[in-house]
């Protein structure tokens, strides 16, 4: 098959390159250990707060925490688009024959692969330091898969705006403008019903609220089926027309040149 | 037959630049083609079309008998394409490089591990198939480039400036492997360039193109031969604008004269024979000659009869004005 192969192709040749480069393997892989202990530190006294029912506040937030990993990792893919464009490296695939689609979807299977690394990382440290998770591997595997999605969703999106920009400055404009307040009207980081009202009613919106709150579901004692159902299933088609834009972005470069 | 067929291209950029402004051309198959212009006089944005990585306003294109538009796909298989900036992955091998290419044209498995073999064999990357392109030097990134672009043996093979910012020696090497592209595989090869050297040498068909047009058309000599006699360029020992022109008019077979401060430029039917009465003539009138030059007519001179101003001039022009925009 013309698309996976294409799109296997792709993904190598990122992965290659990340392989490479020693330094970014030990950041990416130090980084989600920073963060859970970090955000568990500061945070740790929340388990206090009345109505707080999430056991441990690590055990809450080692979901959030994968998700926000997700969200910033996949954030910055779209520098690899912008230097194959400025470099020429871009020209030269969209003149030969390669399927599209491959472009966007390679670069994001480089992107989920190393979530998922990053994931389980977080994860295994969570359950050293004594968090139980009571939905069992299964659940684990939700939560990992719902990240992953979320990367992807955010993957696509960085490739398109790094296509349409072509600029370095822009691409961290929008990335930071749009990660961090994201992952901060969610309930990624503290538990929905302690969030105030408005940041409730803008996070029933937000894609990363929708992973958060299904991976939590399924990491729990009691999972919600229904709502990792429909949260998947939103994330489904968000990342379907993100991979869509990513796509159609080049169009739209190939136009300008 | 003919390989590439273009015409009446148009394309203006965002801004209101106007890139091509009604190109036509067309080469046939087996051939060198050269399209020879200064910078910003629409050659890259002609190899974009016409490669399918760009689109024309309007106009029509075919390139191996199909429409780069509606058969874009189609064409893409039939050419092969080393571009003006490097396109290889530094972070990947010469041979990592050369395989992920062959994939997206379908070659697998030992097929295409002996076409990559060949391929680094034939451009003295045998040794450096191994190591990351990011550390090779810029002849040898070129050659990478030139070997991607030949992959799945295209039908017509475009060069956009192959040779820009490679030194004489190298510039040499590749010039051979290209004649020998033309002659041994029998591929049709758009060469886009600004040295009028490359252009003479490689070419045997050129267009010259400015300001997104094609001002002339023919194989180098017929250029050159539509120059009649020599350029005779005589350089005085102090400036005197009106003086050495009024002198100079005067003399028999004497045409196209130019005085620019203290350089004088006139284009004479024998070189030899005109030298001694021109300078003649202008001691005569008390202007003494530093020296004098006589030169066979060269592409510049076909440059400069057909756009008005002399390569360099152009492409100081364009360099200028993209100071301003920017």
């Amino acid at each position: 098959m013309t698309v996976v192969r294409h799109t296997k192709q792709v993904a190598l040749r990122y992965i290659r390159a990340l392989l490479r480069q020693p330094a970014w393997v030990a950041i990416s892989l130090v980084q989600p250990v920073i963060w859970l202990l970090l955000f568990g530190g500061v945070f740790k006294r929340a388990a206090d707060i009345p109505g707080f029912t999430g056991g441990s506040y690590i055990e809450f937030l080692t979901p959030g925490i994968v998700v926000m990993l997700a969200v910033s990792a996949a954030g910055w893919v779209g520098m690899g688009f912008i230097e194959d464009i400025n470099r020429g490296t871009m020209d030269r695939l969209l003149v030969s024959p390669i399927w599209r689609g491959a472009l966007n979807l390679g670069s994001v299977a480089q992107s989920v692969l190393s979530i998922v690394i990053q994931s389980a990382i977080v994860i295994g440290l969570a359950l050293a330091v004594g968090a139980r998770f009571d939905g069992g591997a299964a659940g684990v595997a939700v939560l990992v898969a719902v990240a992953g999605m979320l990367g992807a969703v955010f993957a696509s999106l960085s490739n398109g705006v790094a296509v349409l920009t072509r600029q370095r400055e822009t691409l961290i404009g929008v990335v930071t403008m749009v990660t961090l307040p994201l992952t901060f009207l969610s309930s990624a980081l503290m538990q929905q019903s302690l969030l105030p009202g408005w940041i409730r009613w803008i996070a029933k919106f937000n894609p990363v609220n929708w992973a958060a709150d299904a991976g939590r579901s399924a990491v729990g004692a009691h999972a919600d089926w229904g709502l990792i159902a429909t949260r998947t299933g939103f994330l489904a088609l968000v990342l379907l027309a993100g991979a869509a834009f990513a796509t159609r972005a080049f169009n739209s470069y190939q136009r300008s040149i | 037959m003919r390989a590439i067929e273009a015409s009446d291209l148009r394309k203006a950029y965002k801004g209101g630049v106007v890139a091509l402004d009604g190109l036509s051309f067309e080469v046939e198959a087996g051939t060198i083609f050269g399209l020879l212009g200064p910078n910003g006089a629409g050659k890259s944005t002609t190899v974009k079309i016409l490669t399918t990585l760009s689109r024309a306003d309007s106009g029509e294109a075919r390139v191996a008998g199909l429409d780069v538009v509606r058969d874009a796909d189609r064409v893409r298989r039939a050419i092969g394409v080393v571009g003006q900036r490097p396109g290889l992955d530094p972070e990947a091998t010469g041979r990592e490089n050369l395989e992920m290419q062959a994939e997206f044209y379908g070659l697998v498995g030992s097929e295409r591990r002996e076409r990559v073999t060949e391929l680094l064999d034939r451009l003295g990357l045998a040794d450096a198939g191994g190591r990351l392109a990011k550390t090779y030097s810029g002849g040898m990134q070129r050659r990478l480039d030139v070997a991607l672009g030949l992959v799945h043996r295209p039908k017509v093979l475009f060069l956009d400036e192959p040779t820009t910012g490679l030194d004489p020696e190298v510039r040499g090497d590749l010039w051979r492997e290209i004649e020998r592209l033309a002659r041994d595989d029998e591929m049709t090869i758009l060469l886009t360039t600004h040295y009028l050297e490359e252009a003479d040498r490689l070419a045997s068909a050129l267009a010259i193109v400015d300001r997104g047009r094609i001002v002339a058309e023919g194989t180098p000599d017929e250029l050159k031969s539509e120059l009649r006699g020599d350029t005779v360029q005589v350089e005085l020992s102090e400036s005197a604008n009106g003086d050495a022109s009024m002198a100079v008019r005067r003399l028999a077979g004497v045409s196209e004269l130019s005085v620019d401060g203290k350089l004088l430029r006139a284009r004479v039917d024998n070189g030899a024979a005109a030298v001694p009465s021109i300078v003649t003539a202008l001691e005569r009138d008390g202007l003494s000659v530093a020296s004098a030059t006589i030169a066979r007519p060269s592409l510049d001179d076909v440059y400069l009869r057909h756009a008005g101003r002399s390569f360099e001039e152009a492409d100081a022009e364009t360099d200028n004005a993209r100071k301003e925009a920017a």
